[in-house]
């Protein structure tokens, strides 16, 4: 399927804290502004893909699936598909390349819409899975009547274990942490725009060692838009069509948090060591970097898994200064998730695109034409290539 | 309100192993291989002849970490969570809160036994330190 798909908009709502703003309502300020980046009219639109689909077991999780999407905005499409299971966050943008590869259609909206902050608040309910059920399945009953009902538990004992074998600190993470926040100040979209030291890292407060506050991204409400058409379709939008060069999907161990024989390692592993066998590109070629950190120990297992470092020496490759402003490997230029919002990946990839087509203002990559967007942690993953030509 | 997990026919002998002191791990009685969380079929062999054992319910911590953030409104904070690996079951980890213990005192390598914590018809693994 290589080169057969390309992201051809990208459009984002006013993501803030507390909005109130009915989910729909972010989602059709991102649809309108997805449609514009590309070019299109709603009557190009037909296909429509998200993840995870509607779901009610987290607050503002998930309020949106694709029927009410469809209704919505009056859509006729040829392809549809919510995809709770897939590889990652990143999923339908992956079925929505393998749909337009194979003729299901030619311009497909895949679209995130969160209301965590709102629902949070409202519920005065963190974001625990499977929270309110009377009995739990599946991997989550492994976990949670444990005590670990947190994504951030989980990540929490990857981190102690990573930080006992290499030797990583959190001094190391608090670089991650601050080096997003010196993007997110340059990007007016992004939630939290405060300067933070390493002296307000290491003060904030423990959430699950060894990650603190500052290491866990910020719940938010908003949307974002990504729409993948077919590569000839492609030719005729507004912007000049990031080509999908390559995906990985792999998955070596099993879905669980805890099992995996090396836990310095997660699923991001086994899928980018797939998506550059499909590419003859390599680390060296890319220019930006998107990627997961729902908590900001996922960063260096990222950079780890797409080879840009080592095994163990990302806590060095991140001292040297290479994934900030002005790095070698800039990574989340936007301020990722931890500084710019929780949109589930769906964020990380709109800046990609908007450093591709140099709209990246004064956080702007000089002449990027390549970049990698990872998403997901622990099991989940999925991975991707993009490049203007 | 702790969520506890729904009984299933695999995982059964797991959470009831506690009601007789026992950390009961399935195995394939074919290959012998250690299946966890419980199955109904071996993933290395897909052999349906599965059976519960107990082991010595004892262990080394692989990893932890210390939860400060109380997740729900009754939750006391702050406590350990130990990710062990289990004796006489290879590849097999039993993550579960750690008891008896301060919990800025786990560390990885340590040996821990198991313990159960009875709630409803479950009886959740805890881990305290050997020592
Ligand atoms: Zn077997």
């Amino acid at each position: 399927m290589t080169t057969k798909a390309a992201v051809t908009g990208v459009g984002m709502s006013q993501i803030g804290r507390r909005t109130e703003r009915p989910a729909m309502a972010h989602l059709v300020e991102a649809a309108k502004r997805a449609l514009h980046c590309a070019g299109l009219t709603k009557d190009d639109i037909d296909g429509i893909a998200t993840y995870p689909g509607k779901a009610d077991n987290s607050p503002g999780m998930s309020p949106l699936g694709t029927g009410e999407v469809r209704n919505a905005l009056g859509l006729k499409t040829r392809w549809h598909s919510a995809i709770p299971d897939g590889p990652s966050q990143m999923a339908p943008i992956m079925v929505a390349a393998m749909a337009v590869a194979t003729g299901q259609a030619r311009h497909v909206l895949c679209f995130r819409a969160l209301t965590e902050s709102s629902s949070q608040t409202a519920a005065q309910r963190a974001s625990i899975p499977g929270a309110g059920k009377a009995r739990l399945g599946g991997w989550l009953s492994n976990l949670v009547p444990a005590g670990a009902m947190s994504a951030s538990n989980w990540a929490g004992w990857m981190a102690m274990r990573y930080f006992h074998e290499f030797g990583m600190t959190r001094e190391h993470l608090g670089m991650v942490a601050i080096g997003e926040r010196a993007f997110a100040q340059l990007n007016p979209l992004a939630v939290m725009q405060t300067p933070l030291t390493m002296d307000d890292y290491l003060a904030a407060r423990m959430i699950s060692s060894p990650l603190g506050l500052f290491d866990c991204d910020v719940p938010i409400d908003g949307a974002c838009v990504v729409i993948v058409s077919a590569a000839d379709a492609a030719r005729d939008c507004a912007r000049e069509p990031l080509i999908i060069e390559a995906m990985g999907a792999a998955l070596g161990s099993q879905e669980t948090w805890d099992q995996r024989a090396d836990l310095t390692t997660m699923g991001a592993h086994d899928a980018s060591a797939d998506m550059w066998l499909r590419t003859d590109m390599k680390p060296e070629d890319i220019d930006v970097l998107a990627l997961y950190d729902g908590f900001s120990i996922f960063v260096p297992y990222w950079l780890e898994a797409l080879g840009f470092c080592g095994h163990g020496e990302a806590k060095d490759f991140i001292a040297e200064g290479n994934i900030g402003p002005g790095g070698r490997f800039p990574v989340n230029t936007g301020g990722g998730q931890l500084s710019g919002g929780r949109l589930h990946g769906f964020g990380l990839l709109h800046e990609a695109c908007t450093q591709l087509w140099g709209d990246g203002g004064g956080r702007q990559v000089a002449n990027a034409k390549t970049a990698v967007c990872g998403m997901g942690g622990g099991f989940i993953a999925g991975s991707m290539l993009l490049r203007r030509d | 309100m702790t969520p506890l997990p729904e009984l299933t026919a695999e995982n059964t002998a797991f959470w009831n192993g506690g009601a007789d002191g026992k950390l009961m791990i399935t195995f394939c009685s074919d290959c012998a291989a250690a299946i966890h969380p419980p199955q109904l079929v071996c993933p290395k062999c897909w052999c349906e002849t599965i059976e519960s054992k107990a082991v010595a319910g004892t262990g080394t911590v692989y990893s932890y970490t210390v939860n400060h953030q109380p997740w729900v409104p009754d939750m006391q904070v702050p406590f350990a969570l130990a990710v062990v690996d289990v004796d006489d079951a290879s590849g097999v980890r039993v993550t579960a809160e750690v008891v008896n213990a301060d919990p800025e005192t786990v560390t990885i390598g340590q040996r821990m036994r198991v313990t159960f914590r009875n709630l409803d018809d479950i009886w959740l693994p805890q881990w305290e330190p050997m020592i």
